[in-house]
């Protein structure tokens, strides 16, 4: 019922542009088998993050409730439902970077970055790199053997 | 033209690879390849130069060091202080047993010409002459058991599936576990991004043996360079005719993709990374069903692990036996240890399985980088438990490990210099299950935090305070609670590495009652 009304709603207020190209990165993955996932990465890739709208339209391509898109994109600690920042540092705090550190390397990044809102700082539990800890990924760029000086470096190379 | 060759592996990349390979492609009469890592990752960025003697290396190069090398002759293969030789020949590779990472680190990770001039396809042009049921036998006499720690025979889950199939089942999937989340391990990283035709043929060789046609990869997504490396060798792989409607000529059809996660741990978990898969939230199912009979769109679904995988092309070309004849117990074949954390020499060491821990920490792992003695060791990711520094002659097996209080797991360590505040270590282990735990059940979700609370009361009350005494019999409580009343390995593993924290340094939570 809910979705008759939303499609007569739909003819009479046309999707705004980001609706429209969410809808049609949808489309292109909906053939798969389980494209959720799929669709959200699309979306996120093409917009930044995962909006209201966004969840609105995936939900009736996909014939599912929006609790359904909603609670999927939450889940997961990938999944964003505001822009990024400019800069991105994520600091690994698992144990083998922990071993050599990373506990001061997450503890001086979250201070030197606190007062920049173009910043955003994020513990992510592992990158692969334990053999050259502490790891960090600044930009996107994941980085080995990672010092407090190295995010002094990184930040100087920053316009604000 | 000389050829130098700089890894394109993440690791090295991460310490400079780039920078490297892109100095010496400005050097004239220089023509710079990109292969996969040996896998000694303290020497990485490791150049290796194309000399008449083989392949020259030299260690730890950065961008900036290339015209004194350059001035020292390093395009001859001349000697200098960051020379370790022929690498071909060098004893931390040459005293390795590899199998599945025969390949690893020589060519082009997608050169799928130099991946069968080593050997590759042999395994998958046997499965395909053989009938299904004698390949699962094949892989049932290698005694694999499954390498992403559960340890169940990987022969009898794909008997499971065969059977299922033989019964009636109308499809079958084959999903690899490259959600390598563990800290410590990197091991499926490595050979996803350095040797990828290897996974590939080991899950083609599941697909016709159990007769799927279609395949996933659920690779986690802070691993981006092992899902763009392994979409093309499938592109690659497809174009040569191992993948699509005709594999190997053998008239059976199989598709391959790359599935990517989302950043949550939880989906390590086989039946949470089925529904990740189908495109739900990472809840972990109840078991049974088991996956072998409804696993993927309730179908029977082969769940392995990439290094299971990645041992079959040589278990199917070389024989079961061959493969079991390597290892220790029940535990058979080659494990790819990976050696992290405060560790010297850090890198992938594939040995039989059998070795001692303490073989690998000390003579092959060279102790703790910091050079300051070794306090503890934690085997088998964040679920595994701190083995401290006077345990470490157990053999790396798994019944071994569990009777050591341990388990093998992916078959990570984590080195701890002396330095390590072990009640720091097991108040993360629950932080870290707190994060992580997908929430379906009441004693990971809340038991991890109450966890967190309860340690944290326990390090802030001074010793010999009244009340202080029952905090270890609650935390004692909450890890029991949490071993027997979870759904699936996080809640019922993280007390794991908590109690042996508690048993083997109870000094660092200020001594306790016991």
């Amino acid at each position: 019922m809910a979705r008759a009304g939303r499609q007569q709603t739909e003819e009479l207020t046309p999707r705004s542009a980001r609706a429209e190209m969410t809808r049609e990165i949808s489309q292109r993955h909906a053939g798969e088998r389980g494209p959720l996932l799929e669709i959200l990465h699309a979306v996120q890739a093409e917009h930044g993050y995962i909006a209201d709208e966004d969840v609105m339209e995936i939900a009736d391509l996909l014939n599912l409730s929006v609790a359904e898109v909603h609670g999927t994109v939450s889940f997961y600690h990938d999944f964003r439902r505001r822009p990024a920042a400019d800069h991105e540092v994520h600091v690994c705090r698992a144990e083998a970077c922990q071993a050599v550190g990373a506990a001061e390397l997450w503890a001086a990044a979250e201070e030197r970055f606190a007062h920049r809102e173009d910043v955003e700082v994020r513990e992510v539990f592992c990158f692969g790199n334990c053999a050259l800890g502490p790891s960090a990924s600044i930009d996107g760029r994941l980085r080995g053997r990672v010092t407090v000086d190295d995010l002094a470096t990184a930040e100087s190379g920053w316009s604000r | 033209m000389t050829t130098v060759w700089v890894p394109s592996d993440s690791s090295a990349r991460a310490v400079g690879a780039d920078e490297v390979a892109a100095a010496l492609a400005e050097v004239e009469g220089v023509s710079v390849r990109r292969n996969g890592t040996r896998g000694m990752l303290w020497r990485e960025p490791l150049v290796e130069v194309e000399t008449d003697r083989g392949r020259v290396g030299y260690a730890t190069v950065a961008a900036d060091d290339i015209p004194a090398l350059l001035e020292a002759g390093m395009l001859s293969g001349a000697d200098h202080e960051t020379c370790i030789g022929v690498v071909d020949e060098d004893p931390w590779l040459t005293a390795q047993d590899r199998v599945s990472l025969a390949r690893i680190g020589v060519a082009e990770p997608t050169d799928i010409h130099a991946y069968e001039a080593q050997g590759g396809w042999a395994g998958l042009r046997r499965a395909v002459e053989l009938d299904p049921a004698d390949v699962v036998e094949e892989v049932v006499a290698s005694g694999l058991r499954g390498r992403g720690g559960a340890g169940f025979p990987t022969g009898i889950k794909w008997r499971t599936v065969l059977q299922a199939r033989d019964g009636g089942a109308d499809q079958a999937f084959v999903a690899c576990n490259l959600d390598e989340g563990d800290s410590g391990t990197f091991a499926d990283r490595i050979l996803a991004e350095g040797d990828p035709f290897t996974l590939v043929e080991g899950m083609t060789i599941a697909a016709v043996t159990v007769g799927a046609t279609e395949g996933y990869i659920y690779c986690r997504s802070e691993y981006p360079d092992a899902i763009a490396r392994l979409r093309d060798a499938i592109a690659v792989a497809a174009e040569h005719g191992y993948l699509g409607d005709d594999v190997a000529g053998s008239g059976r059809s199989f598709r391959l993709q790359v599935r990517v996660g989302a950043g949550a741990y939880i989906c390590g978990e086989e039946t949470s990374m089925l529904e990740s898969l189908e495109g739900r939230r990472g809840e972990v199912r109840a078991k049974p069903p088991i996956p072998a009979l409804h696993g993927l769109w309730d179908s029977p679904t082969v769940v392995n692990n990439l290094l299971s995988f990645a041992a079959i092309p040589m278990i199917l070309a070389d024989g079961g036996e061959a493969y079991a004849a390597r290892g220790v117990g029940r535990s058979r074949g080659t494990q790819v240890f990976q050696l992290a954390g405060n560790i010297a020499r850090g890198g992938v060491y594939e040995a039989p399985l059998g070795i001692t821990l303490r073989e690998l920490v000390e003579d092959i792992g060279g102790g703790t980088r910091t050079g300051r003695p070794v306090r503890a060791v934690q085997v088998g990711g964040p679920l595994g438990a701190y083995l401290p520094a006077d345990r470490l002659d157990v053999p790396m097996g798994y019944e071994e490990l569990a009777e050591a209080g341990g388990m093998l797991g992916h078959g990570g360590l984590v080195v701890f210099d002396d330095t390590v505040d072990m009640a720091r270590m097991a108040r993360f282990a629950m932080e870290f299950c707190s994060v992580e735990s997908c929430g379906k059940c009441t004693p990971c979700r809340i038991g991890s935090t109450r966890g967190v609370e309860t340690i944290d009361r326990i390090t802030s009350t001074p010793a010999g305070a009244e009340g202080r005494d029952q905090l270890f019999v609650l935390l004692e409580d909450l890890c029991a609670t949490m071993t027997t009343g979870s759904l699936c390995a996080m809640g019922g593993l993280t007390p794991v590495p908590v109690r042996s924290a508690l048993t083997h340094f109870p000094e660092d939570f200020g001594g306790s009652p016991r």
